[in-house]
């Protein structure tokens, strides 16, 4: 696509956002979307970020990791802080306020900015330690320092500690909850089809052959974490200064996590449109199931659950597997170049037969006896 | 360039309406929120009536329905029409609670909102009643901060700067203790606002307070902190959390040997509480209510309560009990359910109520004294006695 | 000194639970190097078991010990069938899958055991009834109650009993050679599903003692306290070395005792902290754990 087409696509999508923007808040008319279906509209938006992040590390990347739910914290209560320090001056600088207009914008900028180098800085340092580890060790430690963060946030009272960020100023609204999420798929969907993306294919298909072939596996794999974390801390920023919708330690546990881990998975872990598409259902699911969950508190997750181990059981490639959605859905001629990386194949994976590796921790120590 | 198929366009057609059909079914007429009307007057009530709030959740239910049913045997409001409740669980959890009340307030449309007892919960929601202008009154939130949050939401109950005052007073004149120690919990406003009114007030008549101990709600095993406490040899223990851990701390305190009093506040009020058994021998705690109170008004609604449900009400149903009343006689003042009308109707709010004069202040508080009770364990329950009334000023 | 002391006592006592929780993880893991999640769960419906049983037979009014072997014998037995049944519907379909499968799949049961639980239990916690009375001993100082004691007695009982059965039985060996090679073990005439069921039943047992046993001291019991416990005891059991019986002893017992350390001083609420950062340090610094030996991976 030649450059000009590119800030025209661009400048046509920044317009697009602003109108649906003023449209919700103000209404067209008489009319005006409802507040609870305008509410589930941006947490389509934040979950959408937050899935398709998720996926470049364990999609692409092949590194499981469950404890994308701190990276989310950290950019969310980072961001928030510095609305809340600094968001009036430097609203002020533009001439504006927070409560709309350029001051917020900027606001908005720079705390999600400040969120997105906060989240990074956690992803290096929960990622050079983790990613020398493997599969199911590979787990339990991003899911140890998502606990971690989880409660170090808990310990600290300026944003709030147990109770809560509720000084956070709501200054989120839908231009930017899509834009960082159109974003978001832009720069995943380039990385896939890029050189870095490809190595990190490589790495997820046969880590010892990738290095074998001189990939520096672990600068890629530390490097895909950061990116996946800061964009992790961009959506939590968004959430975080959403209004009624507040920081607390509780909501960003493994719990949080693991259900961002069912997106993707209902999705089809490697697809970018899965991962859109489940994010969109795994949040309109629990509201749909709100009226249930009154009756029978809990019952949600116990769907979620359900659904989590029934893909396993008989669709671990997802709903979309390796595919990805396209114009060509329509009618147009296909020349979305699928990278090669995205289509590999959680099913194929899936199917590869067990290799005897890892003698560690067999029953009753590997030493022979008896 | 572009080669429609007929395929193609028939899923662009879909696409869009589909589109439609969902942008129609959510969007609906800006001008509603009509004030005036003949049916039922909507109330909603959001409450923990599961999780570990359940107790909070449900005593301040009944309570509320009991009021509802009788202001409604007596002709209603607003010239006879009947008030409804619809009630909304928010399991135990802040974000559930902003949920519910998003939910009350814009889908049903409601004229008011009751609720919560948790403060945490209260403080999460409160926020959404005041950016919709629907008045939202509170029968238990004791945490300060949770009437500044605007000027449609309203309490029924004291404040926990006076509730840390009573009970600071409480154990340095009536129990002598001049060393004391504070175990709080961090997850909780409540805890942490009555700590820190305790913690000010005793030091100001003179006592030396420890240094405050932390724990978590949900946090089942207290051995390790309440050691460190024991070692300090304090003449009492404030425990300001709620009733689930309360009485666990209670027992362990007591398994490892400390027999001073322990003294909580009105959070301890909660069924569990039994579980702290005969430990809980000589604790004491501030409350709001007390059943014993021989006043008619009193005995009437515990009268009335019991032949209701069929046990005792607690001071979380009384304080229920009067949220509902209080808006009843507001909505009959104001003439009409229009929000800010009512809202203004609640400020000059001066009702007799089961736990004393409800009369609002400029804080949108009212000034109400509290109760000293011991704490009792018999026959499997846990039982509050009047000790002593404190007066506020 | 006698605080000192006391602490000792409080975290053996806490330790000795995630201990019983601990075995059944390295004794699964050990055999099909699943991280079973849900084990952690498995505990928690132990503890329910348990309750509702006690509960009918009214312990609370006559606390017996008697009662209580039949109570925890009634939940062992639950638990076992709940493990096999957990193994046979969802871990056994996806055994030759990859190992993350597995490992989505055991973090999806162990979702559906607790948030099944608050469907079924209810979300607010329950108190588990004095099945015996409390006594509290003195000792130099400090205080250490019956039930402690008791449940310290019976991981110990607990550990031995299952070292006897891995080393020094049938069934254990055929655990053992399980575990070092699925394929060969059958190609050697063993029943590679049946030695897979008894595992999980063994471990789900261990839970269910777990469960019982730390009711008494701490009663509060509530469908989400599996979630935590399990993933300390599953740490401990890494700490200790996976796979390895007196390493899950060991690490469970190091954990307890450095929460209770951590809870005495002001940092108390970083408990939660403290196993995973052990975790992530013993991971980089001896993989193996403290009893485990390091194996080379071979390509």
């Amino acid at each position: 696509m030649s450059p000009a087409r590119k800030v025209l696509n661009s400048a046509a999508v920044l317009v697009l956002l602003a109108a649906a923007n003023y449209a919700i808040e103000h209404g067209v008319g008489d009319f005006q979307l409802n507040p609870y279906y305008a509410r589930i509209l941006n947490l389509i938006g934040i979950n959408i970020t937050l899935a398709v992040s998720l996926n470049l590390i364990n999609g692409l990347a092949g590194q499981f990791s469950i404890g994308h739910a701190g990276f989310m914290a950290v950019g969310g209560y980072t961001a928030a802080y510095i609305t809340v320090s600094a968001g009036a001056r430097i609203a002020g600088l533009l001439g504006g306020t927070l409560a709309g207009g350029p001051g917020a914008a900027a606001a908005m900028i720079v705390s999600l900015t400040g969120g997105a180098l906060a989240a990074a800085l956690a992803g290096v340092v929960v990622g050079i330690p983790s990613l020398r580890l493997k599969g199911d060790y590979l787990a339990i430690v991003t899911l140890g320092f998502g606990e971690i963060i989880r409660v170090v946030i808990l310990n600290i009272p300026a944003v709030g500690g147990a109770t809560g960020y509720t000084d956070a100023i709501p200054i989120t609204n839908v231009f930017w909850i899509f834009l960082v999420a159109i974003l978001t798929i832009v720069i995943v969907r380039n990385i896939a089809s890029s050189t870095f993306g490809r190595a990190l294919a490589t790495i997820r298909d046969d880590e010892i052959a990738a290095e074998a072939v001189g990939i520096n596996t672990t600068r890629y794999k530390v490097l895909a974490f950061v990116v996946s974390a800061a964009l992790a801390g961009v959506a939590g920023g968004l959430s975080g200064q959403l209004f009624a919708n507040p920081l607390s330690p509780q909501n960003f546990n493994f719990v949080k996590s693991i259900e961002i881990i069912v997106m993707i998975v209902i999705g089809g872990i490697g697809s970018i449109t899965g991962a859109v598409v489940g994010a969109t259902a795994l949040t309109i699911l629990p509201e749909a199931l709100r009226g249930f969950d009154q009756q029978f508190p809990g019952l949600r997750m116990v769907v979620y659950s359900l659904l989590l181990i029934g893909f396993m059981i008989f669709r671990p490639q997802g709903l979309f597997g390796r595919r990805e959605f396209g114009l060509h859905w329509f009618g147009w001629p296909n020349r979305t170049k699928i990278p090669v990386a995205l289509t590999d194949t959680a099913d194929a994976r899936a199917h590869t037969p067990q290799r005897p590796v890892d003698r560690r921790g067999t029953l009753g120590g590997s030493d022979t006896d008896d | 360039m572009n080669v429609l198929t007929k395929r193609g366009r028939f899923r662009v057609v879909a696409a869009a309406l589909s589109l439609l059909v969902a942008a129609s079914a959510a969007c609906e007429r800006k001008s509603g929120g009509g004030a005036s009307g003949t049916g039922d007057v909507l109330v909603g009530f959001y409450g923990s009536l599961t999780g570990d709030g359940a107790s909070f959740g449900q005593s301040s239910r009944d309570g509320a329905e009991l009021a509802l049913a009788e202001v409604n045997a007596a002709g209603g409001v607003l010239g006879g029409r009947k008030l409804r409740m619809l009630v909304e669980d928010d399991q135990s959890k802040p974000e559930q609670a902003s949920s519910a009340v998003t939910k009350l307030v814009t889908q049903d449309k409601v004229v008011a909102v009751i609720g919560e007892v948790a403060s945490s919960r209260t403080l999460a929601a409160a926020p959404v009643a005041q950016r919709y202008q629907v008045p939202m009154i509170t029968p238990a939130s004791t945490n300060e901060r949770v009437t500044a949050v605007g000027d449609y939401v309203f309490r029924v109950c004291f404040i926990d700067p006076f509730q840390g005052e009573v009970l600071a007073k409480f154990a340095y004149s009536d129990l002598k203790a001049r060393r004391v120690a504070i175990l709080k919990d961090i997850q909780q406003d409540y805890s942490v606002g009555l700590s820190d009114s305790i913690v000010s007030h005793f030091k100001a008549l003179g006592g030396t307070v420890l240094d405050p101990v932390s724990y978590s709600s949900g946090d089942a095993d207290f051995k390790a902190i309440l050691t460190q406490v024991r070692a300090q040899k304090p003449d009492a223990i404030f425990a300001t959390g709620y009733y689930t851990e309360a009485g666990i701390v209670v027992r362990q305190a007591r398994e490892l040997g400390m027999r001073m009093p322990i003294l909580g506040g009105d959070g301890w009020v909660g069924e569990p509480l039994k579980n702290g058994r005969e430990a809980l021998a000589n604790t004491f705690i501030s409350n709001h209510y007390s059943g014993d109170n021989p006043a008619p008004v009193v005995q009437n609604f515990e009268q009335a309560f019991r032949a209701r449900y069929g046990h005792a009400p607690d001071s979380i149903a009384a304080l229920g009990y009067d949220a509902i009343k209080v808006l009843a006689d507001s909505l009959n003042r104001a003439g009409t359910t229009d929000g800010p009308k009512l809202r203004d109707a609640i400020a000059s709010a001066d009702v007799a109520g089961v736990t004393g004069q409800l009369k609002m202040n400029a804080k949108r508080d009212v000034d109400k004294p509290a109760v000293i009770q011991e704490v009792t364990y018999s026959n499997g329950e846990a039982k509050f006695v009047y000790k002593t009334t404190v007066n506020p000023g | 000194m006698d605080t000192l002391l006391q602490q000792i006592i409080n975290g053996l006592s806490l330790g000795a639970i995630y201990a019983l929780i601990a075995l059944g993880y390295t004794m699964v893991y050990g055999v099909l190097r699943l991280i079973n999640f849900a084990h952690g769960d498995v505990y928690m419906i132990g503890a329910f078991a348990g309750y509702y049983l006690a509960n009918a037979m009214n312990l609370d009014a006559n606390p017996s010990i008697l009662g209580t072997i039949a109570v925890t014998m009634g939940s062992m037995a639950i638990c076992a069938a709940i493990g096999v049944l957990i193994e046979r519907l969802a871990y056994r379909p996806v055994r030759h899958h990859s190992r993350l499968t597995a490992l989505i799949t055991a973090i999806g049961v162990s979702l559906l055991l607790e948030y099944g639980g608050q469907v079924v239990f209810g979300a607010a916690p329950r108190f588990f009834p004095q099945m015996i009375r409390s006594e509290i001993y003195s000792w130099g100082g400090a205080q250490i109650t019956n039930q402690n004691l008791l449940i310290i007695v019976v991981s110990l009982v607990v550990m031995f009993g299952l070292q006897f059965i891995v080393h020094r039985t049938k069934i254990g060996k055929a655990m053992r050679a399980t575990s070092y090679n699925l394929n060969v073990a059958k190609l050697m005439g063993i029943n590679t599903d049946r030695v897979i069921a008894f595992t999980f039943a063994l471990g789900s047992a261990l839970a269910a003692v777990g469960g019982v046993m730390v009711a008494l001291a701490i009663p509060r019991i509530d469908p989400l306290m599996g979630l935590m416990t399990g993933l300390k005891a599953f740490v401990a059991a890494v700490l200790g070395g996976i796979g390895n019986i007196p390493g899950a002893m060991i690490g469970g017992m190091l954990i307890g005792l450095m929460e209770t350390w951590l809870g005495a001083t002001a940092y108390s609420t970083y408990r939660d902290a403290v196993a995973f950062g052990v975790l992530i340090l013993i991971l980089i610094i001896r993989p193996a754990g403290i009893m485990g030996t390091a194996a080379t991976e071979k390509v």
